[in-house]
């Protein structure tokens, strides 16, 4: 058995079990900390050895036309994103406090789905390991979110019709290639198979960009790109913690890395057609300037958060329509680094409103007097998430930034006039980040409600997101050795 | 005398400079509650330390290079490694932050005694002079950028020191987003670089690219205005750091921190980062119009500063709008060392940043002084800072007075302080621009200074004390008064030539024929001086009265209409639009997709590839649609 099965199953295997009776606390724990060790086991042993492409590797048959096989394997964009997913999940059901267990079975199965997702190299397995991780993100949303079962339902629906047929327009995508790239044999899902196919022989350029752009649409629903984002701000701000921490920091990037691993290899030349890129662009400078503008009206702080969250993903999107192997490579750094922010931000603020039972900045105030530990890790959150230098954030940020400008040579095209305005962005963030800052944790003392540091135990799981962000932000270098291969289309 | 290894300076002082502060900050800022003030020791000692380091980095001199301590960044076509770029310029720049650094620790050993979050205070200092030390020894952009982002933090957690008072907090978030919108700048300027320059944001090789023409300058030749809007992005971000006009509206806003931030980070040294900066990547700065812009800027942002700080009553607000004025002077002298040098009058093997950099450091160590002085009155007073509330301070605290009046006779250019020195290369500059403009708006902004500051001396000094706090006020301890008399000393001696030799000053040549500007500078300050001493001496209330200048030409109130008409109301209709029609309409659009995609995979082979569609996309919509709608009615 390879360890990276291990690492799928280790959590749905505790989620069943929870389920069974086991219980809930120790066995989500346990899991998830055995995998977080298994996991950066993993990544330390492949960035050691100075790997490129795809390690850990095995496949078991399952269907032989069309060629279906259950087969793992990672490399270095894998490997960042199962650290990122064990992480999270270790650091959100450890968070999970005085709930039933069905919490701990949502968070466990997320996060398998996730690891499933981003550890299998069969396409058929990919997309249903995201699948299987998506309901129980609907039905927690639906049952256990934070508003009138009415208004929760309706959040819920809205967030799975989007969801659904954006999966199902990246099935049809899907699906596409695969027929393409079987050329004529039996059908394989194979992504390997397909990889080699797409390098034999590659798909008419034209053609590229339209199964391109219907791939960009079903990813960019999952990923909220504009304007197919409308499900995700209400979604998250709705959503108990431990899911909006797994959904918005780990799931979400499923259908970035869908893109880089799927879209980008087998249709090279689709991000560049003209018409596709600049509707990329224009679709992600709706994601940054927005969203952005949308978020400083943001009058409370989970509102804030779920939409900054949108808003950052147009970041993401614009080193895939650079295209080029240095803004790649900060994709994947900023796909970590937004999924640990946002993660540490939404169990913040989940803490909060167990505490206040608000999280409106008019309610609140002068947090930082009373609670001074959990403004330090607010401020790491707030800060990693601004794209503050030493946090983790930056690095990617500067990549993508870095990596759009590859060719400039003193006319701006569109990509750098793009990428012009999403630096706009950057100021735009400092300004809802630090109004949210100042609202609630400057002021006297007595100008909101009260709240105290939350007990040494509940501290641990955000100090270990605090301090990756720290650490992956002052040596991004750890990071960077894992992804030593290529990742553009050459 | 040469050094023996002429050739590297070596990794272990910049290693030092770098990361002492560093952990210092991190060992602080994060377990302060448990080290209480252990951690005043820390923060403290490291400075020292730092200062003892920068000594011997003075000693290095002769050797330059950039060596490179850390990895970063490090992939095929981006490469950006924490490493340090030592030269004449950074030795003499280490040496005044640490310097000013070190002093200002100690004294806040006594302004901060009864501060109930004293730990948190010495951690930020450690947290800024790491920064700090930072910005000196960036030997690439990209460091650059990330430690000026770093000292904006460290910025806004000192301004922000009592966050409970409201003001403080706004004037720290102030302070960030206002260097957010110059950072704005910096980065595209920087881009436009990393892209010209084919990836490699060295700062020597960039300047190799230039002179030794490498692929900049083919660009210069064939694309000056590129070169032109490179130039000006760069300077938008020294405009934020440096608090040049249009953004200088958060530097006396940062006037709310404890007064030894006050004089290290917004007048000594981190305002000051954006005119090193500038002369950093003065290289860039080739083209007329670029040069052109930076002088004029430097120049308007003088004399408006200067014109403001005649009417203000808060002390550490006048010495806030004369840094203002100060680093306009400094930022001016760049930009005319530019022009002079395009139109090829430049004096024979001037270095472009010499003025600019010259008038940094003597301004530093008066400027540090100036506001520990202020400090120490506001101490004395009982945090009391309108100078009409004071009077006569001269009888109660000696020291204190004595070490002001020799900082406002420095920052006024009384000859032979180092101040008169400084300012004659700026004036030299300006004059050597052959823009007269620049020239005589100097000459003003000097005069407006003599004025503005014997008005503050005068009334705060001298007269009666028109207060109970100025009655009762006492002299500093030591630990205070120490600083001032050592920045006292600073402010005499540090632009004679020995001084200024060991410290690496970057003091210009002296040119022949400067004499208009020598006798103009004297007279200014005759002029300003006598008129401000006999028009303020034994007021008890302003005799002049403008209300333009006092309430700063107005900049605050037609940025907050800017903001609220523009930003907040630009979002507001954004958010109307994202609300309705993006959602109305894109919500409508899944129904659609999902009678298309019924025929789209009629049209695939193979019939199977539909089963799975509709299995796998279509059933978590069942059983969402189950578990949230029907099943709860069968309960």
């Amino acid at each position: 058995m390879s360890v990276l099965e291990i690492v799928i199953l280790l959590p749905i295997l505790a989620a069943l079990a929870v389920l069974f009776g086991a219980p809930a606390r120790a066995a989500s724990v346990g899991a998830t900390l055995a995998n977080l060790v298994i996991v950066l086991a993993l990544s330390w042993q492949y960035a050691a050895k100075g790997s490129t492409g795809l390690a850990f590797t095995q496949a078991r048959e399952v269907l032989a036309n069309p060629a279906i096989s259950f087969s793992v394997g990672a490399d270095g964009v894998s490997l960042i994103l199962a650290l990122l997913t064990a992480i999270v999940m270790f650091a959100a059901v450890w968070q999970i406090q005085d709930r039933p267990a069905i919490f701990y079975v949502a968070s466990l199965l997320i996060g398998g789905g996730a690891l499933g997702a981003f550890l299998t190299t069969d396409v058929f397995f990919i997309y249903a390991f995201h699948e299987l991780a998506l309901i129980p993100t609907f039905l927690m949303i639906a049952l256990h979110g934070h508003a009138e079962p009415i208004e929760r339902k309706k959040v819920a629906w809205k967030a799975t019709v989007y969801l659904g047929v954006g999966s199902l327009v990246l099935l049809a995508g899907l699906v596409w290639l695969v027929v393409e790239f079987s050329g004529g044999r039996d059908l394989t899902f194979d992504l390997e198979a397909l990889r080699a196919q797409a390098k034999l022989t590659p798909l008419p350029v034209e053609k590229q960009g339209v199964i391109f752009f219907v791939l960009l649409l079903g990813f960019g629903t999952l990923v909220s790109l504009f304007p197919f984002h409308s499900w995700a701000a209400p979604a998250y701000a709705t959503a108990p913690t431990p899911v909006a921490m797994l959904h918005a920091g780990v799931l979400k990037k499923f259908g970035l890395y869908g893109l880089l691993r799927i879209a980008l290899p087998l249709l090279p030349q689709g991000a560049n057609v003209p018409w596709v890129q600049n509707a990329l662009l224009l679709m992600l400078l709706g994601n940054i300037l927005v969203m952005g503008l949308v978020t400083i009206r943001a009058s409370r702080l989970d509102d804030t958060l779920a939409n900054s969250s949108v808003m950052h993903m147009g970041y993401i999107f614009l080193a895939l329509a650079a295209g080029s192997e240095i803004a790649l490579k900060g994709a994947v750094l900023l796909m970590f680094a937004h999924g640990v922010s946002i993660a540490l931000l939404f169990a913040l603020s989940g803490k909060m409103r167990n505490q206040l039972g608000t999280l409106e900045y008019s309610k609140l105030g002068g947090l930082a007097s009373h609670a001074p530990a959990f403004t330090v890790l607010f401020a790491f959150g707030a800060f990693a998430s601004i794209g503050l230098p030493g946090l983790s954030n930056f690095a990617g940020e500067a990549m993508v930034f870095a990596g759009s400008f590859t060719t400039f040579s003193g006319t701006l095209t569109n990509l750098h006039w793009t990428v012009i305005l999403a630096l706009w962005g950057v100021v735009m963030s400092a300004v809802y980040m630090l109004r949210a800052y100042r609202h609630i944790f400057h002021g006297s003392a007595t100008t909101g409600l009260f709240m105290s540091d939350p007990a040494l135990p509940q501290r641990l799981p955000l100090i270990l997101m605090a301090a990756t962000l720290l650490l992956t932000g002052c040596c991004p270098w750890l990071l960077l050795n894992l992804l030593k291969g290529a990742l553009a289309a050459s | 005398m040469p050094p023996a290894d002429a050739q590297s300076p070596g990794q272990f002082l910049p290693t030092i400079l770098l990361l002492l502060p560093f952990f210092s900050a991190l060992i602080i800022l994060l377990g302060h509650r448990a080290l209480k003030n252990a951690s005043v020791l820390i923060s403290v000692g490291s400075s020292v330390i730092c200062f003892l380091a920068s000594l011997a980095l003075l000693a290095t001199k002769g050797a330059e290079g950039t060596v490179s301590i850390l990895p970063f960044i490090d992939v095929p076509g981006f490469q950006a490694g924490i490493d340090a770029m030592i030269d004449d310029q950074s030795r003499g720049m280490m040496f005044i932050v640490t310097f000013i650094g070190m002093l200002v620790h100690i004294f806040s050993l006594g302004y901060m005694k009864d501060d109930e979050a004293k730990p948190r205070f010495f951690g930020s200092l450690s947290l800024f002079m790491f920064s700090m030390t930072g910005i000196v020894l960036a030997g690439n952009l990209v460091m650059m950028f990330i430690y000026w982002e770093l000292v904006g933090l460290s910025s806004y957690l000192l301004i922000g020191h009592w966050y409970q008072k409201a003001s403080a907090a706004e004037a720290c978030k102030k302070a960030f987003l206002t260097n957010r919108i110059g950072d704005f700048g910096f980065m595209i300027g920087i881009l436009i670089l990393f892209g010209l320059n084919k990836g490699d944001l060295n700062i020597d090789n960039l300047r190799d690219a230039f002179v030794t023409g490498g692929p900049l300058a083919e660009v210069l030749k064939n694309n000056p205005g590129i070169i032109t809007v490179a130039a000006l992005c760069l300077f938008m971000g020294a405009v934020g750091k440096s608090a040049q006009f249009p953004l200088h509206v958060w530097l006396p806003d940062a006037m709310e921190g404890p007064t030894p931030v006050s004089a290290l980070i917004h007048a000594a040294t981190m305002v000051a980062a954006g005119v090193y900066m500038l002369v950093r990547v003065s290289f860039v700065i080739v083209t007329p119009l670029a040069a052109e812009t930076i002088a004029g800027i430097g120049c308007f942002t003088a004399l408006l500063a200067a014109l403001m700080a005649t009417q203000q009553g808060d002390i550490k607000r006048i010495l806030a709008y004369s840094t203002l004025s100060q680093l306009g002077y400094m930022v001016m002298a760049v930009g005319a060392v530019s022009m002079a040098a395009i139109d090829g009058h430049a004096a024979h093997g001037a270095h472009p940043g010499h003025p600019a950099m010259f008038h940094l450091y003597t301004h530093a160590f008066f400027k540090a002084m100036l506001f520990l002085g202020s400090g120490a009155v506001i101490y004395a007073c009982h945090h009391e800072q309108d100078i009409w509330k004071m009077g006569g301070l001269r009888k109660h605290m000696p020291i204190t007075f004595w070490t002001f009046a020799i900082g406002t006779a420095a920052l006024m250019g009384v000859p032979p302080l180092s101040g008169f020195w400084s300012k004659e290369a700026v004036l030299g500059a300006a004059f050597d621009s052959g823009c007269r403009v620049l020239f005589i708006a100097g000459a003003a902004t000097a005069a407006l200074t003599a004025f503005y500051m014997t008005r503050l001396l005068v009334v705060a000094f001298f007269g009666k004390a028109r207060t109970e706090s100025a009655h009762h006020a006492v002299e500093v301890p030591l630990v205070m008064a120490l600083p001032l008399a050592l920045l006292a000393i600073f402010s005499i001696f540090s632009a004679w030539g020995p001084f200024s030799d060991f410290l690496q000053a970057m003091k210009p040549e002296h040119v022949e024929g400067h004499d208009t500007v020598l006798w103009t500078s004297v007279a200014v300050l005759l002029i300003g001086s006598i008129s401000s001493f006999l028009l303020y001496k034994g007021k008890d209330a302003d005799p002049i009265r403008i209300k333009l200048f006092a309430n700063k030409f107005y900049f605050d109130e037609i940025y907050a209409v800017i903001v609220r008409e523009c930003q907040d109301r630009l979002a507001w209709f954004v958010t109307g639009i994202e609300r309705i029609f993006v959602d109305g309409l894109v919500a409508r659009l899944p129904a659609a997709i999902v009678a298309r995609i019924g025929s789209a995979t009629r049209m695939l082979q193979g019939g199977h590839l539909q089963g799975y569609t509709f299995l796998l996309g279509g059933g978590i919509i069942a059983v969402v649609y189950l578990v949230v709608f029907v099943l709860p009615r069968t309960h």
